[in-house]
């Protein structure tokens, strides 16, 4: 039992929790607020996996930007800031029953494919190794995604405003 | 560590993803559940690219996080216009579609 496995428990219990708490609370606002305790348990499991340069992109993208789009989401669409009991539709036994399913044929061939295989460690994946990667193998799709970011860029824009 | 202790952990942040998208009415809850399902495909493509030795696993949860953040944009911008047309972002009363 090293300690990178119990530091692996201890997150990962927190996230099942607040995961958990993101689809069942019935506040809007700590749903928002629990998905902060998800997305940076997701950074810490990118740290376990010696995935720094992702780990510190995953704080600054979704902690910092998604997040707080959430909120102002959750604000201008003038959600009732207390408790409300009516967030969920009348489906809820039957969507609860397709995660069932989901999570156990998921779980059931990974078990199948993947039981016993271990993480090797052997260099760290530095920054300037996922830079190179990004700039040389995957340079097209880096401008396509550019171009993506720019277009929904401007249609939320067109979307949101008021004419 | 062991591979299948970061794919069980996705799998399961996915399936609550999936109940998420199945049971909430509230159009915002909603895309927080997909927020859960992009994250448990990112977990996946990190720990094959650290079990396989390479770094296109985290290139890709680069371009799917991106990805993400331009789908909340128009996602919200598309919700704050059904609020404003509807006064509503309950996901129930979408059904002008419905013959």
């Amino acid at each position: 039992m090293t300690a990178q496995n119990v530091a692996f428990g201890i997150i990962a219990a927190v996230m099942a929790f607040a995961a958990i708490r993101v689809v069942t609370t019935t506040n809007v606002v700590r749903a928002a607020l629990h998905l902060v305790v998800v997305l940076a348990g997701v950074a810490a499991n990118y740290v376990l996996l010696a995935a720094e340069f992702t780990a510190v992109v995953q704080v600054l993208v979704y902690i910092g930007a998604v997040v707080v789009l959430f909120l102002f989401g959750i604000m201008l669409t003038r959600a009732p800031i207390g408790r409300i009991a009516d967030l969920d539709n009348d489906q809820r036994w039957l969507a609860g029953l397709v995660a069932l399913l989901v999570l156990g044929v998921l779980v059931g061939t990974l078990n199948d494919q993947w039981a016993g295989d271990k993480i090797r460690f052997t260099q760290p994946q530095t920054s300037a190794e996922v830079g190179d990667s990004i700039f040389q193998t995957f340079v097209i799709p880096f401008e396509v995604v550019s171009v993506l970011l720019l277009a929904a860029l401007v249609g939320a824009i067109v979307l949101a405003r008021r004419d | 560590m062991y591979l299948n202790q970061f794919l069980f952990l996705a799998a399961f942040l996915f399936a609550v993803g999936v109940y998420g998208v199945l049971a909430r009415k509230n159009g915002v809850l909603v895309l927080m559940s997909i927020e859960l399902i992009l994250n448990a495909v990112n977990i996946n493509l990190v720990a094959f690219g650290t079990f396989n030795h390479t770094v296109a696993g985290q290139v890709f949860a680069l371009f799917v996080i991106a990805i993400a953040a331009a789908e909340v944009g128009v996602g919200l911008a598309i919700v704050l216009l059904i609020y404003r047309n509807k006064r509503s972002i309950d996901l129930t009363e979408m059904d002008s579609l419905k013959g």
